[in-house]
């Protein structure tokens, strides 16, 4: 097995609304290997998202402690984890979240606007990133111009323009008609194969688990 | 760079509602704009009023007359150089109050001699001296009627009835820019004579007296001792410089003015709530994409940067168009309005001031949707994507 790239010890995450008090996470104990493919699964409720976005470094916990890539992520400032995620995680989302006025290019080179590198550079890399997703010849068109497969595969393009250490998944084909599914989970297979990214996904769908390589499932806030 | 691109096709993105704003601001903008140069064009007017002018009229009120044998006595007090005397004729070219213009009396022959203001030629001051029935006409009354030298202006009486033909014998041109070029001057013998006709009792009185003092400085003892001079009379005197008479005179229409301005203010508040509004929609139906950025790894102040950004855009755009509009319609409110408005520039100070309110009301409509949007959590942000 692989060095874990991901650690999630203890991890417990409860909501607070007023003065109620609502667990969504108890006691989680996770290890994600570098290169894995991982999903995970469970009913709606069971903390899936909530569990995936602890590991994104978009929320905090509770209690307990997430370790990613050797850096304790609970632990980092604000500002600190933000420049964190530029660097390390790719997003993808189940509606996509491209920005509409921005063509395809442009949103792919988005997450390159926080690295220091060139115009020339940034052309370069999202050259390539579209063109790992198959979508090369229609760099120039509008999200709204694309198809609801062709704009989560920009996303993907997006989430890897970066060439970052993990590609957290929320949902990716939830949106998406079987087919568009289908070409979506080949594709974050093959980055998993062939550009050996690490995934963690979370679905709700058994045939693009399938896909994955690892599958978890999580009730009521532990996993089982 | 990406951020100036970003906010400009934000912007552009719902074409009708941001086209909608910058209107409206740019309406407001006009406005206030148009309002300030008239204020400023009535204060330019008071402001070039010489110093050494003082004005004597009744105590109680304009509309009470003074004898005109106070000339010879208010000449004698220390510090007078000259005086002269008029009388408010309040006449209408045509019997029709569209075209009004300021008319009066002035006596002796030569009390035009006091106001060197009104630039005359020579040869036509003379003309008029000799012309009993002679006036004296500005020249943007006498462009705006296309009256010339020679012709028989005839001027309903509202205050002293009947028909009243003047013979144009002079025109004046201010001697500066702003000065007053709308009025018409005649002789107060020609008017004391009819009036002695119609109302013999109503002879030999004054509006007011023109006083020429040698001191500026000196103004306020040389009133105060005209007054003293009347104290014990029937008809107490009032005396004060010229520039403090026009102001009490015509204060009726500074008030109007001034309800303008306030106007104007309200205007550009109702603008900033549309603004305000704007931008809290378009905040709103952004949250997932501001969102999205955040969760990339974008700060705070790039996304603030957004917001800000494009309410400043819409701000600018209306704020120079309505900069833009506010010479035309400044101008065509000046032509409106000539027989009351000299001169309507535009200074540069109130294009600032425009430009400086349509930023600011920019900023302030973006404050808040700003605070929701860096406020939101990345994680409920994302709860609204869908």
């Amino acid at each position: 097995m692989n060095n874990p790239l991901v650690t999630v010890k203890s991890v417990s995450k409860i909501y607070r609304r007023d003065s109620l008090e609502i667990p969504v996470l108890n006691n989680i104990h996770l290890q994600v290997p570098e290169g894995e493919f991982l999903a995970l699964m469970g009913p709606s409720g069971s903390g899936k998202t909530t569990l995936l976005n602890l590991i994104a470094g978009l929320d905090r916990p509770s209690g307990g402690e997430i370790n990613v890539g050797g850096i304790r992520i609970d632990s980092l400032k604000e500002k600190e984890l933000a420049r964190w995620r530029a660097r390390n995680v790719g997003f993808v989302f189940q509606f996509y979240n491209l920005l509409p006025v921005l063509s395809a290019f442009e949103n792919v080179e988005l997450p390159l606007l926080l690295t220091g590198l060139s115009r020339k550079e940034r052309a370069d890399h999202v050259r390539f990133a579209l063109k790992v997703v198959g979508l090369e010849d229609r760099m120039h068109h509008l999200p709204r111009q694309l198809s609801g497969g062709q704009e989560q595969r920009v996303a993907i393009a997006r989430a890897l323009v970066t060439d970052p250490k993990i590609i957290l998944a929320d949902e990716p084909t939830g949106d998406l008609d079987k087919v568009s599914a289908e070409e979506i989970m080949t594709l974050l297979s093959r980055l998993n194969l062939e550009y050996k990214k690490t995934i963690v996904m979370v679905t709700h769908d058994p045939r693009a688990a399938e896909k994955a390589r690892v599958r978890r499932y999580l009730d009521k806030g532990e996993l089982v | 760079m990406w951020v100036l691109r970003l906010i400009a096709k934000n912007a552009a993105r719902h074409k009708l509602r941001t086209l909608l704003t910058v209107l409206g601001l740019a309406v407001a903008i006009v406005a206030f704009g148009v309002i300030t140069t008239a204020l400023n064009a009535w204060n330019t007017q008071i402001e070039l009023i010489p110093p050494d002018r003082l004005v004597t009229r009744h105590a109680v009120s304009y509309t009470f007359s003074l004898p005109i044998s106070y000339k010879d006595r208010i000449e004698q007090v220390p510090g007078v150089e000259r005086v002269a005397y008029a009388n408010w004729f309040g006449g209408l070219y045509q019997n029709d109050p569209k075209n009004f213009f300021a008319n009066y009396a002035i006596g002796p022959e030569n009390g035009i001699e006091l106001y060197p203001e009104f630039v005359v030629p020579e040869d036509q001051k003379r003309a008029y001296y000799e012309d009993r029935t002679g006036c004296i006409a500005g020249q943007k009354i006498v462009d705006k009627f296309g009256w010339k030298i020679g012709d028989v202006i005839r001027l309903t009486g509202q205050i002293y009835p009947g028909d009243w033909d003047f013979t144009l014998r002079g025109i004046y041109r201010g001697a500066e820019v702003g000065t007053d070029e709308t009025s018409l001057i005649f002789h107060w013998k020609y008017l004391d004579e009819r009036i002695g006709q119609m109302y013999p009792g109503w002879s030999g009185q004054a509006g007011w007296f023109v006083v020429k003092i040698a001191d500026p400085s000196a103004s306020a003892a040389v009133c105060a001792a005209i007054d003293d001079l009347f104290r014990n009379s029937s008809a107490q005197t009032l005396t004060e410089t010229e520039k403090a008479f026009t102001i009490g005179f015509i204060s009726g229409l500074d008030a109007i003015i001034v309800m303008l301005k306030v106007i104007s203010y309200l205007i550009l508040g109702v603008i900033f709530l549309v603004l305000a509004n704007t931008m809290l929609m378009s905040a709103r139906e952004r949250i997932n994409e501001y969102t999205l950025l955040k969760t990339l790894g974008f700060g705070s102040f790039r996304v603030a940067g957004l917001i800000v950004g494009e309410s400043l855009i819409i701000a600018a755009l209306g704020g120079t168009i309505g900069i833009l509009l506010t010479f035309p319609a400044a101008d065509a409110l000046g032509r409106a309005m000539s027989t009351f408005i000299t001169v309507m520039a535009v200074k540069s100070g109130t294009l600032i001031m425009a430009m400086v309110f349509a930023l600011l009301v920019g900023i302030l409509s973006a404050v808040v949707p700003t605070i929701r949007a860096l406020r939101i959590s990345i994680v409920e942000g994302l709860r609204h994507i869908g």
